[in-house]
């Protein structure tokens, strides 16, 4: 391609990550201010809810040394940055959107404390179901998974969204709904992410 | 922020210049890899859009890595400076970029509390910085220089020296995590993980070159490794009928 300069190669993150992007869970304090799992304060507006899962490989042993971020938007739907202009909708000063967790090194599971975001309008106008943009890295991976989830809840805003309407395979759409239960006052949504055999989440190249 | 952001969308990615999932020479990849096609997306605003950072997520010495631990004296090891520039695919440069890094120290032995290889934890190096890039794309930091390191893939298999790096760019479609390797060293072109790469030219721009322009007479020597991710385009039409909204 003319004068377009090569995207850098990935590599895997590798079992260390945490070293980097996480040192509190490597075992270390260096940093004063950290980045975390927790995407709210006592002011961000929403209605507080609890997603967490484990990432399985293909032999259905949960990955321990995974690595996710959560990109989403607010609960008006949008999204805590400049070139998102849906300007009737409100920011939110309180929250980023943005959110970083390690799995517990034993049982492999990982945990966002978040909101639920509202629904955000995606391409020619069509408003997408409320959902998560996740990104999955650990040793093995070579470059980053992108995949979403999305609400059990939100049964009826699922069944018109444009992109879970593109897996033509409707069998697979079903591995992206995060599961709503509660857990004495806390809303808990699971979502456990397989990364390869029969269950294999859909991953999306973005 | 002073730039004037437009909703637009990102240049497919080039896969033909990343590994691919499954790279059975990298043991741990054969039952990491989706064995499904990835399904295309076009962007919309969940891709185009992502976190920003600033200053105040950071402190003066997160790109110190010399200093950002020291407790009782300074860390044993080659004294480098790294640096250089990330841009768009189009060369523009990336501003506010949050570049993270973290390795090995001089021996190749990590500060982790899964490392269990026998070389030593230096104890006033940790082994992670962070920095943002500036209105240039420009970044540095301030290091040792890692040594290699042993991994169980076959049994002799050793790392090159290598930093690892990660990169948040302007919207979560440019999420980057890769590897810095040095010039010279002879371990990259044995390394399982550097040859998922199959493109000879993509594992180039991986190996940071040795600048001794930018070296520090009589204190530290500095590589330069400048990283691209993928560019925005700019949206000159729309499929919008006269008098839409």
């Amino acid at each position: 391609m003319k004068d377009y300069l090569a995207e850098t190669a990935s590599q895997t993150a590798g079992p260390y990550v945490h070293i980097g992007l996480a040192p509190q869970a490597a075992g270390f304090n260096i940093f004063e201010k950290n980045f975390s799992h927790v995407l709210t304060n006592s002011h961000t507006q929403g209605e507080r809810i609890i997603v967490e899962g484990r990432v399985f490989d293909g032999s259905g042993t949960p990955v321990r040394d995974v690595l996710l971020e959560v990109w989403q938007a607010n609960a008006a739907g949008r999204y805590n940055h400049p070139a998102d202009q849906q300007s009737h909708k409100e920011l939110d000063e309180d929250f980023r959107g943005w959110g970083r967790s390690c799995s517990d090194f034993d049982s492999g599971v990982w945990r966002f404390d978040t909101i639920k975001p509202g629904a955000v309008t995606g391409r020619d106008g069509r408003t997408m179901a409320p959902h998560l943009n996740l990104w999955i890295v650990a040793r093995g991976i070579n470059i980053g998974l992108n995949t979403r989830m999305y609400f059990s809840d939100e049964q009826t805003a699922n069944e018109s969204d444009p992109v879970l309407n593109l897996i033509e395979w409707e069998v697979r759409r079903n591995t992206l709904i995060g599961k709503r239960s509660m857990r004495g006052d806390e809303v808990v949504y699971t979502f456990d992410v397989y990364l390869q055999g029969e269950r294999e989440t859909v991953f999306f190249d973005v | 922020m002073s730039q004037i952001w437009k909703p637009s969308e990102l240049v497919h990615r080039d896969y033909d210049s990343h590994p691919p999932a499954y790279a059975p020479g990298y043991k741990t990849s054969v039952l990491r890899s989706p064995r499904n096609a990835l399904i295309s997306l076009q962007n919309s605003l969940s891709e185009i859009t992502g976190p920003i950072f600033g200053a105040k997520d950071l402190d003066p010495l997160d790109n110190d890595l010399i200093m950002n631990y020291a407790k009782d004296g300074l860390p044993i090891g080659e004294r480098i400076i790294v640096h250089g520039y990330v841009r768009d695919g189009f060369g523009r440069p990336m501003k506010n970029t949050l570049v993270e890094v973290w390795q090995a120290n001089a021996g190749g032995r990590y500060r982790h509390k899964k490392d269990k290889y026998l070389a030593p934890i230096d104890p006033n190096f940790g082994g992670c910085g962070r920095v943002l890039t500036d209105e240039n794309g420009y970044y540095f930091f301030r290091t040792i220089k890692p040594g290699p390191y042993p991994w169980r893939n076959q049994a002799s298999d050793w790392r090159p020296s290598h930093i690892h790096f990660s990169l948040s760019g302007e919207s979560f479609a440019q999420r980057l995590i890769t590897q810095m390797y040095f010039e010279g060293d002879p371990l990259i072109k044995q390394c399982p993980i550097v040859k998922t790469i199959n493109n000879d030219d993509a594992i180039r721009t991986l190996i940071a070159e040795l600048d001794t322009h930018a070296a520090v007479p009589l204190d530290c020597l500095a590589y330069r490794f400048d990283l691209v991710l993928r560019g925005h385009r700019a949206t000159l039409f729309e499929n919008r009928t006269q008098g839409a909204v």
